[in-house]
């Protein structure tokens, strides 16, 4: 660089750069303050506007569907009617099912849903570790899994259903078939994208390759497994409740099957407001576990994380 | 040069090395041949070359984390079978575990060494100090600036006392006044513990303000072509200003004469290509 360009010349005078008037300072102060409190209101004002649109528009969403049924322009036989779905929701509480209470009921399909989930990661992430660290096992195995995944999963469903009867036991491994290959394949690209530099880098230092694996592979693949976990547990509920309708004792799936034989549409949505309730349960505990466990990560990235 | 603690160095002989490796394509491709040089003990030595010369390949050969074609590697006076004992590892990337907090991160050495977790948090605390991030032991590395991360990385690489230091461009991604302020504490550190260095680099005004010796290399299988005494005095202080003195410039001057060819003739190849 040219340094005669750095000494000052006769265009800038050296006198300019006087300290500022405290009287300057202060109104200097009094913008910044009246800028924050201006900036405080708008944000107050956007979030109740916000609040505002979130709660009008169920209404209008569900206050048309009340309108229009009662109208008659659309058919409260075929498409159910809010009222009705909110007294069906009142006597399944209030009054049971015919296949006992709502809360057995309930409970069964969440039972079957939450061992077809953590059977399904479990063994998810077991193969996807191991068929993601070891190549050979990954060539020969790996065809058969995109076969298999290539299979519409649902139609074991009936397989299951008639080889292992009305019990649970179909419904939980209809859940862990649907749950395996969303966790297998995020927990075997996890292993795949680790930062090879880390694991040479703990290869020198002597690590086993059980060390490896504790140290660098499964927490690097952890924020893939996690990630998988929610759209993982919507497949669980899924799972249970097709293998119900395809043939149950109890569970919410059957309740849905024999309401829509007597075309009992009210006790349909009402069933499906149970179980999104549910789900959105277990959606906060997943969330709960994730921040937890991935509390080192950087402050969301994703605009989808924030819906 | 005066005899300083070197104790803990250990000579790497690399005689006749040649890697070849099966691309994805199944055709064998030669990324290093006879490639020859000796690192003495607490040596500082610097590789330059054009791009995809075999130089990080080298480096894979002297951990030990690969094996060599034909031609032997030798650490100590031992022929590197598997693993090399004492080595540390500084990349380009950070290498930084993301989920470990500075602390941890620090602490893995020693902890897979064997060390009681105890003492190994001292240890790293201690380290971290001479880095000068106390009182950044629980932020996680994506709090830290890149500059900090490099600290940890530094002080994560030496907390073993490594006998061979491995470098591969690990400045290259870093922002020119940081770099330099990076190499000077980089320097600082290694006079403490006078490991061996093996520094590869892209930036030949690096090399020439760091190095003891530095080793041009060929691309396209990478060989040694010509090898450089560089004689400024030790402890070279800040890295800002050795690079104003005439004899850098001298020196930088003749091995940048010796790099052009390769570099005009890589990229030559890269263009044809």
């Amino acid at each position: 660089m040219n340094t005669t360009t750095l000494t000052p010349t006769e265009e800038t005078p050296v006198d300019t750069i006087v300290p500022t008037p405290p009287a300057a300072v202060a109104a200097a102060r009094d913008i910044d303050t009246s800028l924050q409190v201006s900036a405080r209101r708008a944000r107050r004002r956007r979030s109740a506007l916000i609040w505002l649109c979130r709660v009008l528009l169920p209404l209008v969403v569900v206050g048309a569907w009340q309108w229009s049924t009662n109208a008659g322009i659309v058919d409260k036989f075929f498409f159910g009617q809010p009222s009705g779905v909110y007294h069906s929701l009142v006597s399944l509480f209030t009054k049971g099912t015919a296949f006992g209470s709502l809360w057995l009921n309930l409970w069964i399909t969440i039972k079957e849903a939450l061992y077809g989930f953590l059977l399904g990661t479990g063994t998810g992430i077991v193969l996807g570790l191991l068929l993601g660290q070891n190549r050979f096992l990954a060539a020969v195995i790996g065809p058969y899994i995109k076969i298999a995944n290539s299979v519409p999963r649902i139609i074991l469903g009936s397989i299951f259903v008639v080889a292992f009867g009305l019990g649970t036991f179909p419904k939980v491994l209809l859940a862990t078939v649907l749950v395996f290959f969303i966790v297998f394949f995020n927990a075997f690209q996890g292993v795949r994208e680790v930062d090879q530099n880390l694991v040479a880098n703990v290869r020198v230092l002597g690590a086993s390759p059980w060390q490896v694996a504790r140290h660098v592979t499964i927490p690097s693949a952890l924020t893939w497994i996690i990630a998988s976990l929610h759209t993982a547990f919507g497949f669980a509920i899924i799972g249970a409740l097709v293998a119900e309708v395809l043939g149950a004792q109890h569970g919410i799936g059957l309740v849905i099957v024999q309401a829509q034989g007597q075309f009992d549409m009210d006790t349909v949505f009402a069933c499906m407001l149970i179980m999104a309730v549910v789900t959105l349960v277990a959606e906060y505990f997943l969330t709960l576990l994730e921040t937890r466990v991935l509390a080192w990560r950087p402050p969301s990235r994703s605009e989808a994380q924030a819906i | 040069m005066a005899e300083p603690r070197t104790a803990g160095a250990a000579r790497i002989e690399i005689s006749a090395l040649t890697k070849r490796f099966l691309t994805p394509k199944g055709e064998p491709f030669t990324a290093i041949r006879d490639v020859t040089f000796t690192v003495e003990p607490g040596q500082f030595c610097a590789i330059v070359g054009p791009t995809g010369c075999g130089k990080s390949t080298t480096l894979g050969q002297i951990s030990g984390l690969e094996q060599p074609s034909a031609g032997s590697v030798k650490v100590g006076g031992r022929e590197v079978r598997g693993i090399t004992e004492g080595v540390s590892f500084m990349f380009q990337s950070d290498a930084l575990f993301p989920w470990k907090t500075v602390l941890a991160n620090v602490m893995v050495g020693p902890t897979l060494g064997g060390m009681a977790k105890k003492s190994a948090i001292a240890l790293a605390r201690d380290w971290l100090r001479r880095v000068g991030l106390t009182g950044f032991e629980d932020r996680y590395p994506h709090q830290l600036s890149g500059g900090m991360r490099k600290r940890v990385a530094m002080a994560a690489a030496l907390i073993n006392e490594p006998k061979i230091l491995l470098m591969d461009e690990p400045f290259g991604a870093l922002d020119v006044q940081t770099k330099s302020i990076m190499q000077t504490e980089l320097l600082g550190l290694w006079e403490q513990t006078r490991p061996s260095v093996v520094f590869i680099t892209h930036d030949l005004d690096e090399a020439v303000a760091l190095a003891d010796q530095v080793l041009i290399m060929t691309s396209g299988p990478g060989s040694i072509k010509h090898s450089f005494a560089i004689d400024l005095p030790r402890p070279r202080g800040e890295v800002q200003q050795i690079r104003h003195e005439p004899r850098f410039l001298e020196l930088q001057n003749q091995i940048w004469a010796s790099l052009k060819d390769e570099v005009d003739r890589a990229y030559a190849q890269t263009a044809a290509a």
